[in-house]
């Protein structure tokens, strides 16, 4: 399959020419592929948020391209600007950016921005309102006066208006509680079935990534280290632990119970799984 | 020792809004030396409750003790943010000079302690924290996880019997993550510091002595944490979970199996389903 996005040996140096010159992104190659729920997951200061930050644009590469569509989006410098429409961009706390009088217009400045009218704006905020849970009445309100989930939904349905063909999200459950956490990423999945849309997702928590991506890309010292389905990578714990991650906590149970000899996957990622694998056991070897 | 009593907080309310409590009548008592989780929602109220543990927040009914004085009573401020330290959620909005060493003797200096004993006092809190080898880095320089660890070498420097932290994990990776709480665990169990811990990452209040929930600005669970985590059903109705070993436990005797959910660690959790699985006696 084309790729929708491919990184094309990227290199990103910091602090060119002077002593603290750094690269955070040295030779990075990877693709996106269209549709798909890619993870991408590494400790801080492996490379993620300059990794993102290339992919719309933000940031130009030192050395390297950014294919989009399979189209370089510097060959037209001027224009960098639709590949941020197309190329959606929700930050770690985005909430802070939020600066409107109502959350409807704070939704509304992405589609305001790309020159839409007034008719085709209203609907996308109502759509993109609907798809993060937002009720109607919420929209009329000051930002600043909503709880903290509310903003952040309020922050991402305004990338989500714009409709881009790639959403990449950076941490969008930092800092929220557990039923914050799974609200926010049913949205998401559900936006992504529904839609279509490839969803990019950077996460710390290896519970999240193991729920909801296709294909987990895991970043280290600047480089791509390992990439597979979560099964392929979470496989390699010792490998993970020794790059600063971790595996979740049920495939650490599955490995231990490999070791007492209960026959269950050693790559299982999900309560739901090891759960269904075990009452599977269960029944075969009769009432214990 | 810290005491809440009949702790109520209400925050002002905006125009022509009735005012609501964010916290409705807590009474709470921290032992000196015990390792306590506070858990609970986004707007339980848990946070509000650690303010005022140092008088950054005072009651607007009941009263808060720190080992017996007053939060209230202004003469007493300042001993009390002493004795009790804060470390937040953002990294990078706590720390104030730059280089690290100041930054950790920024408290003692301003509590007047002579130079010799400064430099001890940071030498040691630096050490205390795993981030001896640092002292002349700048603090920008550093990951969320080490930003953290000087945060909280500047409360050590002043010598607190207390460190709250509220949500100071939140914004880090796992392994800044796993650092901190070592950090922290180890000051508790070498220097008999009092921790309370302010999360939402169930995982985290496992080690803990004492787990307590909040919600809607109450004290809804209060116990040790294998018994608060064997409460599955109680903990979802609040939008809570248990750590996923409980999770786990908790699915397969709803298939019919008869499993302890209070076998937390991923070791006993593996022991009791090998044992109903009749692969071990």
């Amino acid at each position: 399959m084309e790729p929708i996005i491919r990184v094309d040996h990227l290199t990103h140096t910091y602090s060119a020419g002077t002593p603290f010159e750094r690269s955070a992104v040295a030779d990075m190659s990877l693709s996106v592929l269209p549709g798909e729920f890619l993870g991408i997951i590494g400790h801080t200061g492996s490379g993620k948020s300059t990794l993102i930050q290339h992919l719309n644009g933000l940031l130009k590469p030192t050395s390297g391209h950014i294919w989009l569509n399979g189209q370089d989006i510097w060959a037209k410098p001027k224009e960098i600007r639709k590949v941020r429409f197309r190329v959606g961009l929700v930050f770690q706390y985005p909430e802070y950016q939020l600066f409107e009088e109502t959350a409807y217009k704070d939704i509304a400045f992405g589609p305001k921005n790309m020159g839409l009218d007034e008719q085709e704006i209203d609907r996308r905020v109502r759509d993109a309102a609907a798809f993060v849970g937002l009720e109607s009445a919420l929209l009329e309100r000051s930002p600043f006066e909503l709880s903290g989930g509310q903003k952040r939904r309020v922050a991402i349905a305004g990338v989500i208006a714009m409709e881009p063909e790639v959403l990449i999200l950076d941490e969008p459950t930092a800092g929220l509680d557990p039923a914050g956490r799974d609200m926010i990423l049913s949205q998401i999945r559900a936006y992504h079935q529904a839609r279509g849309t490839t969803v990019v997702l950077v996460s710390h928590s290896m519970e999240e990534i193991a729920r909801n991506v296709d294909r987990i890309v895991v970043l280290h010292s600047a480089r791509v280290y390992m990439e597979g389905t979560p099964a392929e990578v979470f496989a390699h714990a010792d490998e993970l632990e020794s790059v600063g991650l971790d595996v979740p906590q049920v495939t650490k149970v599955a490995a231990a119970l490999r070791a007492r000899g209960v026959a269950v996957d050693g790559a299982t990622y999900t309560v739901e799984a090891l759960e269904r694998q075990l009452l599977a056991l269960k029944g075969g070897s009769g009432p214990c | 020792m810290i005491e809440t009593k009949q702790l109520i907080f209400t925050y002002p309310a905006e125009e022509g809004r009735e005012p609501s409590p964010a916290l409705r009548g807590v009474d709470l008592q921290i032992e000196k030396g015990s390792f306590v989780v506070v858990l609970g929602h986004n707007g339980s109220g848990k946070s509000t409750l650690a303010k005022h543990f140092n008088a950054v927040l005072l009651p607007s009914g009941g009263a808060v003790y720190v080992d017996g004085m007053d939060t209230r009573d202004e003469l007493v401020t300042l001993e009390i943010r002493r004795r009790v330290g804060m470390v937040f959620q953002n990294p990078d909005n706590q720390i104030v000079a730059n280089v690290v060493e100041e930054d950790v003797a920024f408290a003692p200096e301003n509590l007047g302690v002579p130079t010799a004993e400064i430099r001890r006092r940071v030498d040691d809190a630096l050490a205390a924290v795993g981030m001896g080898e640092f002292p002349t880095h700048a603090p920008h320089l550093l990951s969320g996880g080490q930003k953290q660890r000087i945060a909280i070498a500047g409360v050590i420097a002043m010598e607190p019997e207390t460190i709250v932290l509220d949500e100071a994990t939140a914004m880090l990776d796992p392994v800044g993550r796993r650092d901190v709480l070592a950090a922290v665990h180890k000051l508790n169990q070498e220097r008999g510091i009092t921790v309370v811990l302010i999360t939402h990452h169930m995982a985290e209040a496992v080690d803990a002595d004492r787990v307590v929930v909040m919600n809607r600005g109450e004290i809804v669970m209060d116990g040790a944490p294998a018994e608060i985590f064997s409460r599955v059903e109680e903990l979802h109705a609040l939008g809570l979970c248990s750590p996923d070993t409980v999770e786990l436990l908790y699915g397969l005797n709803r298939g019919g199996m008869d499993l302890p959910l209070t076998a937390i660690s991923v070791e006993d959790c593996a022991d009791a389903i090998a044992v109903a699985l009749g692969k071990m006696e």
